[in-house]
């Protein structure tokens, strides 16, 4: 039963960074502001009003359609996709259907066993739909608020073929792919809801099951994690897999079984008889394509000689790799260490993103290092001072501040000898030990050091000349 | 030929409400119309309409929206900036 | 801004609104009174659609027309009614009670603009906006003696136009002679941003009355069967009338008349089913209910509403996009309008316009068509032009059982001022 293969296919819905809205000229800056505010007769779906198509949204389009390798059709359309729900303004989603814009693409991941090709089934532009508060408790209280702000952003739906073979292939395909909407420039990966997956998942041989409402792409290894195993189960106990939708309960980290009327709803598409075709293809020639991520680590390989491993880490967002080459200049490597192995895991550990590090104060930082002012202890801890006064909304101090009021710079060789002696006077019976052949004794002693110098000295540094003084005494 | 379970399938997909006195009526109406339109289903070709005008796009421009209170004016319920509708769960 | 006062009377129900103190500014249109069909959104004044469903709707925003009309000095005095959406042939389905033909209180004005017609045609203004997506121009201009034009699709913008039906449907202008329609529509013409379906060709033609030369096509379906031999004996002799200008008329065929009407009423039905499903009182319209949940409130909203013609072609439009029935009906109806197109096409290689009958009968009695598909089936002579997009106009013809008939004349694609021209030319000569 556990080696029933598993088969993931992904929808991914991804809203564009376009200044207007797909079909009319609201602004798509709404998420500090007051509900219903960002709207229009258009995006209301006001009686009489009429769409009419953002042509920066087809640019980015083809652009993600170019990076992904797919065919850009001669000629697409819109379609309208007919279902009621409060929040969808005009009754109808504005979308395309059988005709999109790119097709049979591919995108190239670090799969569960080496790299792979993930075939993209299609690319097709569409609206988002405004957003539900559902409000009340008992069954007949309750209402629906509704906030019109999000309608019409423009979306793009990226759906690949079920070539995903586990929750975390799907996890690094989503990775990969989310790196290369950035660093096309298509779209914003931190604003909250900019990025929502639907997962087709079965096991071989077995009903598919979707799972939709996944909002963040963490919820996604999650929420087939779970599916796989309540799939699994269902096998063990002779029962059988269900087709159906069922949705994620993030909070929970569950999916949840989902009956609603939209399910069983036969979308009735139709061309939007308000929208003309497009013919774009050749407009695909003249899109010139920023560096993708797998070209800037192949050049971080080569141009800096970060390690393979590191290079992979550090261009797997553009903001990470944009930092990384703004502090790499003098010490490349030190750098691609200190960025990935350090910073991150501070960065992960508070839920930040790499811009709450500015990279001045890590650049300082990593001189420091570098001159060798500072331990590697004592940067860690001017690391976590600066991300705390950064969660705090206070102004970092510089690392060059933090040493002189902390007293972090190294301590120098003479005042280490000096200890050195002290504790050797003070520890007697450790230092008889030492001489007994007890090697956990001088472990003891070099603790008894770095104590007096409040670990302002490098223990690797500090064994070899306690173990050279004690060594010459004998 | 359409029948009453036709009839009542399609008003549920349409959402609109069709009284039990109603259904009978709407069924022989609805079945004389459709069968009237079956001489579509005569034509073989399936060739889709053409249109010659496309690529007709606007630029990615803001353009000031509408206030709060416009938006709202003519919703019969809201709350708090919101507009209030039916329960959906 | 200057103002007029209007109240006029009203005895035949043009309008669902009037609007006592009117200002207006300057420019080609100053003063002049228009009727605006209430489909039609109007910034601060009620628009409803002859609808329950849309009772109390204030727009925030003016249809495009609507703005053209006011830079042009025109007075908007009013919202007429109208069949609810458009849906309608006589204009006894409104949720306002139906307008009377003004030449015959037990007859129809026709539809769906026949508030619009019945406004002019009773000299309460001098001039209207209507809207035709069948016919819905030319059949009230037709029963009630008057001029009206269904321009080449995409000539006006329908922005702020309550959609019915969006790939059929033009807004048009409606009044008692050529010159004056002809001035209302250079004002309502143009290229608008906010229509994609918008194109540049403003109208900005005086009317001249020589037609030396003009082939005219008379297709044989026009004069067939369904076609009172009274009404086409009188339209026959208007095309006599024309060749005695200096036109040539030459019989022609348009063998998609077959499927014309099912074409027509698949495709307006199931866009209708999609545009009228925003309706649920939330946005706008009476309130929708809260305690019941989303779909059954919906249903409810949507049955109290809509009126019976309006929920049947739902459900017919529904049902020609269901799965299972939309190869059947909305895929075939796009081939056949195809065919609509193809043979007019072939048609204006050798003729210029084409003339025949705008409506197959005289204005029917009230509540005399109580048969859907007897309705539909009088829509047979005017939704070609709408399948094909090319304009159509109807100005009157003569009389039958002293009830007015019109002559439809057709022309190619933005060729508006020819048939303006051919309609003018009948007018001055006829008179």
């Amino acid at each position: 039963m556990e080696d029933l293969e598993t088969i993931i296919g992904l929808e991914i819905h991804c809203q564009l960074n376009t200044k207007s809205k797909m079909f009319c000229s609201c602004s798509t800056d709404f998420r500090d502001n007051e509900p219903n505010t960002h709207t229009c007769p258009v995006c209301l779906g006001l009686p009489g009003s009429m769409p009419m198509v953002n042509k920066r949204a087809i640019e980015f389009a083809l652009k993600v359609g170019k990076a992904l390798n797919c065919t850009i059709r001669d000629e697409s359309e819109f379609s309208r996709k007919n279902y009621f729900y409060p929040d969808l303004n005009k009754a109808y989603q504005i979308t395309q259907y059988d005709k999109p814009l790119a097709e049979w693409g591919k995108l190239l991941i670090d799969g569960d066993n080496g790299e792979k090709e993930v075939r993209i089934t299609r690319i097709h532009l569409e609206e988002d739909p405004g957003r539900s508060v559902h409000m009340g408790t008992t069954d007949r209280g309750k209402y629906t608020l509704v906030d019109y702000n999000r309608a019409g952003i423009p979306l793009i739906e990226i759906v690949t073929e079920p070539d995903l073979r586990s929750p975390k292939e799907a996890r690094k395909f989503l990775n990969k792919l989310r790196a290369t909407l950035e660093y096309l420039n298509v779209f914003d990966s931190e604003k909250e809801g900019s990025l929502r997956v639907d997962a087709n998942i079965s096991l071989k041989g077995s009903e598919r099951v979707e799972v939709k409402n996944i909002s963040s792409y963490k919820g996604v290894e999650k929420a087939l994690t779970f599916e796989v195993t309540r799939q699994r189960n269902l096998l063990r106990r002779g029962q059988t897999v269900t087709r159906e939708t069922r949705h994620f309960v993030e909070a929970r980290g569950v999916t949840t079984s989902s009956r609603s009327k939209e399910e069983e709803n036969d979308y009735r598409y139709f061309p939007e008889p308000d929208l003309l075709p497009l013919r774009v293809a050749s407009w695909v020639d003249a899109i010139e394509l920023p560096e993708l991520p797998d070209a800037r680590r192949e050049r971080f390989i080569s141009q800096y000689g970060v390690s393979p491993e590191h290079a992979k880490t550090l261009t797997g967002g553009l903001k990470l790799a944009e930092f990384y080459e703004a502090v790499a200049s003098e010490d490349p490597a030190l750098a691609a260490t200190w960025t990935a192995d350090y910073l991150l895991g501070e960065l992960n550990y508070r839920d930040f993103s790499i811009d709450a590090m500015p990279a001045d104060l890590f650049r300082e930082l990593l001189t420091l290092i570098k001159s060798d002012t500072i331990t590697d202890k004592s940067a860690v801890e001017i690391l976590r001072l600066i991300l705390d006064a950064v969660k705090d909304g206070k102004k970092p101090e510089r690392p060059q501040e933090i040493v002189s009021r902390l007293g972090l710079a190294k301590t120098s060789g003479d005042q280490v000898t000096a200890l050195i002696q002290e504790v050797i006077a003070e520890q007697q019976a450790a230092v008889n030990d030492y001489y007994a052949g007890k090697m956990q004794a001088l472990n003891f002693l070099v603790g008894q050091v770095m104590k007096k110098c409040r670990g302002r000295a490098d223990p690797g540094h500090l064994n070899t000349l306690l173990k050279e003084i004690l060594d010459k005494k004998v | 030929m359409v029948t009453a379970e036709d009839v009542r399938k399609i008003a549920k997909l349409a959402d609109v409400g069709i009284d039990d006195s109603e259904i009978n009526e709407f069924t022989n109406q609805c079945s004389g119309i459709l069968e009237y339109f079956a001489v579509l289903d005569t034509l073989d070709q399936n060739q889709p309409l053409i249109r010659e005008r496309y690529n007709i796009l606007r630029d990615d421009e803001v353009l000031p929206s509408l206030s709060q209170e416009e938006a709202l004016q003519n919703a019969g319920q809201t709350e708090k900036g919101y507009f209030k509708a039916p329960r959906v769960m | 801004m200057k103002t007029l006062s209007f109240h006029p009377d009203d005895s035949v129900h043009a309008f669902i609104t009037t609007i006592p103190e009117v200002t207006y500014g300057d420019g080609p249109l100053s003063g002049v009174t228009v009727a605006v069909k209430d489909n039609i959104s109007t910034k601060g004044i009620e628009t409803t659609c002859a609808s329950k469903i849309l009772k109390g709707y204030i727009p925030p925003y003016d249809a495009h027309v609507v703005t053209l009309l006011k830079n042009a000095g025109a007075a908007i005095v009013g919202k007429t009614n109208m069949d609810e959406f458009g849906m309608g042939t006589t204009t006894e389905n409104s949720a306002y009670g139906p307008t009377l033909n003004p030449l015959d209180h037990q007859r129809v004005p026709g539809g769906s603009s026949g508030g619009s017609a019945a406004a002019v045609a009773a000299g309460l203004v001098d001039c209207a906006i209507g809207s035709d997506t069948g016919g819905s121009i030319r059949c009230p201009a037709a029963f009630c003696g008057i001029v009206g034009l269904k321009p080449t699709y995409g000539r006006v913008s329908r922005f702020g136009l309550i959609a019915y039906a969006n790939s059929l449907e033009q807004i048009g202008p409606m009044a008692r002679d050529v010159n004056t329609l002809s001035n209302l529509y250079s004002v309502i013409t143009g290229h608008d941003s906010r229509d994609a379906t918008s194109v540049d060709k403003p109208y900005s033609h005086t009317p001249v009355s020589d037609i030396k030369g003009l082939k005219i096509g008379v297709p044989d379906e026009f004069f067939g069967e369904g076609v009172n031999p009274k009404v086409a004996e009188v339209v026959r002799q208007a095309i006599d009338s024309l060749e005695s200008m200096g036109a040539t008329a030459v019989p022609c065929t348009i063998p998609s008349m077959k499927y014309a009407l099912s074409a027509y009423y698949v495709t307006c039905t199931s866009e209708a089913s999609s545009n009228l499903a925003r309706f649920d009182g939330v946005r706008y319209g009476p309130a929708v209910g809260t305690l019941k949940s989303w779909h059954d409130a919906y249903s409810d909203q949507r049955k109290a509403g809509f009126g019976k013609e309006v929920r049947r072609r739902i459900i017919l439009g529904t049902f020609s996009l269901a799965a299972g029935y939309y190869g059947r009906y909305y895929q075939k109806a796009q081939t056949a309008r195809q065919m609509v197109r193809d043979d007019f096409e072939r048609i204006f290689r050798d003729v210029d316009v084409i003339a025949g009958p705008t409506m197959p009968d005289i204005a029917f009695k009230l509540g005399e068509k109580s048969d859907p598909l007897q309705m539909y089936l009088s829509d047979i002579l005017t939704v070609p032009a709408n399948l094909a997009g090319v304009p159509a106009l109807s100005v009157p013809c003569g009389k039958v059982n002293n009830m007015p008939i019109g002559l439809q004349l057709i022309g190619r694609y933005f060729e508006d001022e020819r048939i303006i021209d051919t309609a003018y030319a009948y007018e001055q000569g006829g008179a």
